[in-house]
């Protein structure tokens, strides 16, 4: 069985910060991360690997510097890495994003099964798992919770709906989007950091995936960002006291009831 | 692309200072300079400009290709027979778009026995229902449901088509997106329409809801975006509406025998789910057990809500992951959000400080939480939760 995991480089959300004089996102001394679902679909396949045999393949769409993503994934026990680098792909949206992804699976070629995380943090679309199954022509199944059978033929998975679970069968080759609950990513041992260090991450160009001119990068975006401004946030935070319990809790229950009315 | 007039530029840094990816930087000569191979074209350093030093010079679309497109589209999500409650938000919304264009509001209703949906969809605004009913749409499956979408897009050619962000609308509608290649913004919280070009401006939040992005799709028709529940009211209901439903058989190219649902399993033992929720009860660490969540049930019960929970609380054990609210769970915008013994992680915050008003109840009156807090309340949960059951109980007797 042979898995390929598409993963991200985000900012680590928790440490981006808003600048109070200018208000706008201080990128600087921001952490990158890989993007926090990516690992769930990173561990999956390791898992896969496991329990059947084969290999994983992990790649990353980004600058140069997303190499430190992939070595991660190396040392978690991922067997390859591919980084689709160049400057033909800069400025993707969801549409171009996961058309590169989908060139460069193509020429990986003798895949059986795609992981995604269900979405990146930076950007919270889940589009690029489902556009790149699209790309491929390939069944798909999101919001993956659970792989409850898995072979050469078939899958059965539980996906995630907001009212509890499908449970879905799958023809092979397909994709999934995977969620938190799938499983509990594993901590890279001594061994996995050593072999990520020397590890040589295979760089592929937009000319090494024969990409479509017209389908990357700004020119192959049909979305584009016009406008950028921070949320004004100006809550008003009322506090509530009272002497007991009961009565704050009657002074809230009344301000409550009156915004659900109102 | 971006065009500096080195002329102007006085090297000032408030460009590079608001640039959001990093694409600025001051050279030698002191002027701004730009990385075309960063730049989004967002626009947020001509607008800082002191000078007006930076325009923006897009390709301009022709717009004549586009007179084919008319319509704004509704996907009308249903599940067992009952609409999504975000389809009637999407018709409200549809219905404001549709009068700035002076064009029409449809549905598309997919699956089995579901024309009596109809008439409540034609009520709520749609002035045509494009009805594909046949057993094979029964569940959602992502490859004929996007087939048969696609297939109608091609045909009758709209110029919008709104999808719910919820699970089925944002794996459906990137599918759909890919095979017609057009522009596709997830998760909206805001829409509108340039009267100019007949684009739609959609506007949503990204990293976490600390910036807002505006996104247009210039020179692709259909226009398509997911939007986020509860943010916009729902259509009121008006039975006199006449609409016109139109029939569509599903053919066998729409057919995918590559996957199939074969159960569907409800798990949540409240019936009102939390994405659609119009109160939240979440909780945290702060509840110190499991046990302790029947509590926050009793509660949410009296108002009809749901109950939520912090990823901690979750990795705890002590509630299922569906009811996780944040980064790594859900995102929700109820009317009401009460977050008790929450200390308010970014994490958490991101996913639920867009609810229209937001109760904090904590022992630790620092906590980060009663920042995004309408309403801070600082003391004992395990006293106050029961009191305000009762005193809601009271109110609404």
């Amino acid at each position: 069985m042979h898995v390929v995991v598409c993963i991200k480089q985000v900012p680590d959300t928790a440490d981006v910060k808003i600048n109070p004089e200018t208000n706008t996102l201080m990128r600087d001394g921001v952490k990158s991360i890989i993007n926090p679902f990516d690992m769930y679909a990173i561990e999956e396949g390791i898992r896969i690997k496991e329990a059947y045999g084969g290999k994983v393949t992990v790649i990353t769409m980004g600058p140069p510097q997303a190499e430190e993503a992939l070595k991660e994934a190396v040392s978690m026990g991922v067997d390859d890495a591919i980084l689709i680098s160049d400057r033909a792909f800069a400025g993707s949206d969801t549409y171009a994003t996961s058309y590169a992804l989908s060139a460069a699976i193509e020429k990986i070629g003798d895949y059986d099964l795609i992981l995604c995380g269900k979405q990146a943090s930076d950007g919270d679309t889940a589009q690029v798992g489902p556009g790149i199954a699209t790309h491929l022509d390939l069944p798909q199944a999101t919001y993956v919770k659970k792989i409850v059978s898995l072979d050469e033929e078939k899958a059965v998975v539980e996906r995630m709906t907001e009212e509890g679970y499908d449970v879905v069968e799958l023809q092979m080759p397909c994709l999934f989007t995977v969620v938190k609950e799938i499983n509990e990513p594993r901590v890279p041992s001594l061994r996995g950091k050593m072999k990520a260090k020397s590890f040589k991450v295979n760089v592929w160009t937009a000319k090494d995936l024969e990409a479509d001119p017209e389908k990357i990068g700004l020119k192959g975006s049909p979305t584009q960002v016009v406008k950028i401004f921070t949320p004004q946030r100006s809550v008003e935070t009322e506090t509530i006291t009272g002497e007991s319990a009961s009565e704050i809790a009657e002074q809230l229950a009344q301000k409550v009831e009156s915004v659900l009315k109102g | 692309m971006l065009i500096i007039d080195r002329g102007k530029c006085i090297g000032c840094r408030a460009c590079v200072q608001v640039c959001p990816f990093g694409a600025l930087h001051i050279d030698d000569e002191k002027k701004a300079v730009v990385d075309p191979a960063i730049c989004t074209l967002c626009g947020a350093c001509v607008e800082v400009c002191p000078v007006d030093a930076m325009e923006i010079q897009r390709e301009k679309a022709d717009l004549s290709k586009f007179s084919d497109y008319k319509g704004v589209w509704v996907f009308a999500e249903q599940k067992a027979g009952t609409l999504s409650s975000v389809v009637y938000e999407l018709l409200y919304k549809a219905r404001q778009l549709a009068d700035k264009l002076d064009t029409e509001v449809s549905a598309v209703l997919l699956g089995d026995k579901v024309e009596n949906l109809c008439k409540e969809l034609i009520a709520r605004g749609a002035d045509k229902v494009y009805l594909i009913e046949d057993s094979s749409l029964k569940h959602f499956v992502d490859e004929e449901y996007a087939a048969v979408l696609v297939r109608l897009a091609r045909k009758y050619k709209p110029e919008i088509i709104l999808s719910g962000a919820t699970s089925i609308g944002r794996a459906l509608v990137s599918r759909v997106a890919v095979q017609l290649h057009a522009g596709l913004t997830a998760d909206c919280t805001g829409l509108d329409i340039d009267p100019e070009n007949r684009n739609l401006l959609q506007t949503r939040p990204a990293f976490g809801g600390n910036i807002m992005a505006t996104i247009i799709a210039p020179n692709h028709r259909p226009q398509m975006a997911t939007v986020r529940h509860k943010v916009f009211p729902e259509a009121k209901t008006d039975s006199k509406r006449k609409g016109q439903i139109i029939k569509e058989a599903l053919i066998d190219e729409d057919l995918d025998v590559r996957t199939k649902v074969i159960d569907v399993v409800k798990e949540i033992s409240d019936t009102v789910n939390i994405t659609e929720a119009d109160v939240i009860v979440s909780g945290g660490r702060g509840l110190r057990g499991p046990e302790n969540f029947k509590m926050l049930e009793e509660l949410a019960k009296v108002l009809g809500g749901a109950v939520g929970a912090s990823r901690a609380a979750v990795d705890a054990g002590w509630i299922p992951y569906s009811h996780q609210v944040g980064q790594t769970g859900k995102t929700v915008c109820p009317k009401v959000y009460f977050a008790i013994g929450i200390s308010g992680q970014i994490q958490h915050l991101v996913g639920m400080q867009s609810s229209g008003c937001i109760v904090a109840i904590n022992s630790d009156e620092n906590a980060p939480i009663f920042d995004v807090a309408h309403y801070k309340i600082v003391g004992d949960l395990f006293e106050i939760v029961p009191e305000l059951t009762k005193a809601f109980q009271k109110l609404r007797k």
